[in-house]
């Protein structure tokens, strides 16, 4: 098997993995980044909207700071967050912005003057200062105290993974483009490297690193119904949890975005709302005043999707051929901003459905979208379990998203995060000597040549690998989407347990030589369903409601007994999920409280903490 | 009453010696809003698992999907089956290295791209995390934003009549991106330095003005203006009684 030896392993080369790669290369170390596609195909890509930063530039913005962005981040969470890592976040982010401008981001700047702008469908006026000309302009995002999302109209994640993308070909890092990591080599104790596939022959290939970085991404598509990317199917934490050791953190914290289009899943932005679109219902009626009189369209995304399923159930949704759902209306913010400031969104409607959101409604609804959880991580990035292992960005679980996390606060943690981590990484890559037992690395190369052998030469199994992946979106479809409860989410228990003995029993119809498509899915359906199951168990065990995680049978916030992150790790032969629990902050600079939108009761804590903050909000 | 669709989809598959290029054909009953993207994974699903694509973001941003669509390269995921008529053959791109059947690899070329035409900002400056960002006029930043919107799918080049017969050439994507830095007052490169990467027959002088790239662009990108505007500049500035 070839194999390949350098000091960075980064699987993945999105924005998270390439910032990182960009961090230790130029600290002079060697740094490979493996990717299932070419780099800028990554799926932060797709990002549209922008990155909260407290730069306070805009009009709207005028202000902020680092604390009232951290305060927003931990009421955003729903006070799942780390509150260390969401200060360190803050702080960081409006550095990096800057950074990334210095890099080559076109970045929206300040124009002076007075300016239109929506709320809720109505004109205002804003004066931006002359004094602030030129500088990084910012937009509305939901669930914020200002207006504090830097943007490149609206491909900020294209954006800026090419200029990231640029900046790691000055730099030389390696980019090995269809490469997808199947396992992580590891002794118990270290991490060594992955084998792994490559996708343009099938064949596999060893890499041996003294870091290893885990930056896949989200893994929305184990689900049927996702705004994510077809590649974001949780690669890097299967193979985190098939260590058996490496936990994953809060993998039930799973994040519904409002605006998903009918009936494909693209998403559009949320800029959408930011800029004055409102949601509308069968009746052409705008809803959503009724419940959030204060944000309406605008508070936290949680809120809204619930909202909104809400306002379906009670027959409020328009009806067609793929379920029910409700619009949304931009027509009021006029041909100009909608075909130049919200362009993407205009050749979505276009493109996929046919209609021109100038002239007409754009039928939306709640899609999942974002993986709050992910590889636990301290707040360097390292993970839990193994040494030499990190993580970062959506992958993650750094945590600074809790159980719900905020339009523009992921496509900044990325670059954040990816800057964080890949420092700390130079520094544990400063004086790290990899002792290597040969025999670690030749038999995990023989199980998974093993693996593949089975699979290619078809001894034994029966199961259709898309049947069976149907049958695990079914479950999540029906048990752990929006609204959960004990009942549904037990027997999606049983059901998954069901589904991965299936999945480890495929028979592939195909050939399976080369790139074969349908024996790469093969080899990740088991744990694909392990990822499921650890949302599913997890959001059983969770017996409150916090963030997008909602129970109907535990409808409170239970600060009393659920102030916690969940820790799943998968032991060697279990059908489900071992879980422990570890608190949800080691301090608080804000202490639990009402967050000011969504409603809800709370269970408070027995001994509510009076930290240095408790006064600052 | 739906149509049925036949596709007719070139195969081959370079790591298996007992295949030969050949067409396959696979009927499919129309639904409501089908797409490429939804034809090609319900065959796939149903019909043939064997058969290799590329689709990633399925939203028209990422740029994996570009294959020749009854003759015309286009993105695959936004194309709606309702436009094209009830016979439709794909073909994957040419000029890139084929990975198997509609499959082609853009990203080995594109990396290369980069390098030749050293795709990132050039400039002393060193980065101070204490100061203010350098200011910049917002339609500059928009003009920028305007070129560096190529998603790199390679239709550009997949319908070049140079790339065609010179392999070595740029195409519209290599060369708009260095029009991207040229406007870009972040970039310190002097138009010689600029002449020096692109003011040959590889380059912007290899440019027979077919303008297929600017016909087949799925982002609707101003190649046409970008390759005139590089051309007459780089043609001034190596003019001695413009020095």
């Amino acid at each position: 098997m070839l194999t390949i030896y350098t000091d960075l392993l980064c699987i993945g080369a999105g924005l998270a993995g390439e910032r990182a790669a960009v961090e230790v290369a130029g600290a002079g170390f060697n740094v490979i980044c493996l990717s299932l596609v070419p780099a800028r195909r990554s799926h932060s890509v797709a990002a549209q909207g922008g990155m909260q930063a407290a730069l306070g530039n805009a009009a709207m913005g005028e202000g902020d700071s680092p604390d009232v962005h951290f305060a927003d981040t931990v009421k955003g969470s729903d006070w799942g967050c780390d509150q260390e890592v969401a200060r360190l976040f803050c702080d960081t982010a409006p550095i990096e912005m800057r950074r990334l401008a210095s890099w080559g981001v076109p970045w929206n700047r300040v124009v002076a003057g007075v300016h239109t702008y929506y709320k809720g469908g109505k004109p205002f006026e804003k004066e931006e200062r002359k004094e602030k000309e030129g500088l990084i302009h910012a937009r509305a995002f939901g669930g914020t105290a200002k207006w504090r999302t830097c943007y490149a109209s609206d491909g900020t994640g294209h954006s800026v993974l090419y200029t990231m993308d640029n900046r790691a070909a000055q730099l030389g890092v390696e980019v090995h483009d269809r490469v997808e990591a199947i396992s992580l080599i590891h002794d118990g104790g270290n991490c060594l490297g992955a084998v792994c596939r490559c996708l343009r022959t099938g064949k596999l290939v060893t890499y041996i690193s003294k870091a290893t970085l885990i930056a896949t991404g989200g893994f929305g598509r184990i689900y049927r119904a996702s705004t994510n990317a077809i590649i974001n199917d949780g690669g890097g934490l299967i193979a985190a949890i098939e260590t058996g050791v490496v936990p994953l953190g809060n993998m039930e914290a799973i994040q519904f975005h409002p605006t998903g289009i009918v009936p494909t899943d693209i998403l559009v932005t949320e800029g959408c709302r930011g800029d004055g679109g409102t949601l509308l219902d069968a009746d052409e009626y705008r809803f959503m005043p009724d419940y959030e009189p204060e944000k309406a369209e605008l508070a936290s995304r949680d809120v809204v999707a619930r909202r909104m399923t809400e306002h379906m159930l009670k027959g409020k949704g328009i009806k067609s051929p793929y379920g029910d759902h409700l619009w949304l209306d931009i027509r009021h913010l006029g041909e100009k901003h909608i075909r130049t400031k919200l362009r993407e969104v205009d050749e979505i409607c276009q493109s996929f459905l046919g209609i021109d959101p100038v002239h007409q409604l754009i039928p939306v609804r709640p899609t999942q979208h974002y993986s709050m959880g992910g590889v636990r991580t301290n707040k360097d990035g390292a993970a839990y379990g193994l040494s030499g292992l990190f993580g970062a960005g959506e992958a993650s679980c750094w945590d600074m998203h809790g159980f719900n996390r905020l339009g523009g606060n992921s496509l900044a943690e990325t670059v954040v995060a990816g800057g964080i981590v890949g420092g700390r990484i130079a520094e544990f890559l400063a004086g790290c000597e990899l002792a290597i037992r040969t025999s670690v690395v030749r038999d995990r190369q023989a199980l998974d040549e093993e693996r593949v052998k089975n699979l290619v030469e078809k001894s034994g199994g029966s199961e259709n690998v898309y049947q069976v992946r149907e049958a695990m979106f079914d479950v999540l479809q029906e048990v752990a989407f929006i609204y959960r409860n004990g009942k549904d989410l037990e027997s999606g228990v049983e059901r998954l347990k069901e589904i991965l003995a299936r999945a480890k029993n495929v028979r592939l119809r195909s050939g399976g030589v080369g790139a074969n498509p349908e024996l790469a899915l093969a080899i990740k359906l088991p744990g694909m369903v392990k990822l499921a199951q650890c949302v599913v168990y997890g959001a059983l065990k969770r017996t409150e409601s916090r963030g997008s995680h909602t129970r109907e049978d535990y409808p409170e916030r239970n600060d009393r007994d659920w102030l916690t992150r969940t820790l799943a790790t998968w032991r060697e032969g279990a059908d489900v999920p071992t879980l422990d629990y570890e608190p949800a902050t080691p301090s608080f600079e804000l202490p639990p409280g009402d967050r000011g939108y969504g409603g809800g009761r709370i269970i408070p804590m027995d001994n509510p903490p009076a930290g240095p903050g408790a006064d600052k909000e | 009453m739906p149509r049925n669709l036949t596709f007719n989809i070139f195969r081959y598959n370079p790591q298996d010696p007992a295949s030969v290029p050949h067409m396959d054909t696979f009927v499919l009953g129309e639904t409501d809003s089908m797409t490429l993207f939804i034809a090609l994974g319900r065959i796939r699903e149903e019909q043939d698992p064997s058969l290799q694509f590329d689709f990633c973001c399925r939203a028209g941003v990422c740029g994996s999907c570009a294959m020749v669509i009854n003759g015309r390269p286009g993105l695959a995921c936004n194309t709606k089956v309702k436009d094209l008529p009830a016979e439709i053959t794909l073909l994957p791109l040419p000029f890139f290295k084929l990975v198997g059947d509609l499959s082609v690899d853009t990203g080995t070329w594109f990396r290369e791209m980069y390098q030749r035409v050293e795709s990132w900002v050039h400039t002393e400056r060193v980065f101070d995390p204490a100061q203010e960002e350098e200011r910049m006029d917002n339609d500059t930043a928009n003009r920028i934003y305007e070129l560096d919107r190529c998603i790199e799918c390679g239709c550009c080049i997949a319908a070049c009549g140079t790339a065609r017969m010179r392999k070595d050439f740029l195409g519209a994507a290599g060369l708009n991106r260095l029009a991207r830095f040229l406007i870009d007052p972040r970039d310190q490169r002097t138009e010689r330095e600029y002449f020096e990467l692109i003011g040959n027959d590889q380059g912007i002088f290899g440019c027979m003005g077919l303008l297929a790239c600017e016909d087949v662009c799925p982002k609707r990108l101003p190649l046409q203006d970008q390759l005139g505007f590089l051309r007459r500049k780089m043609a001034l500035s190596v003019l001695p009684w413009k020095k």
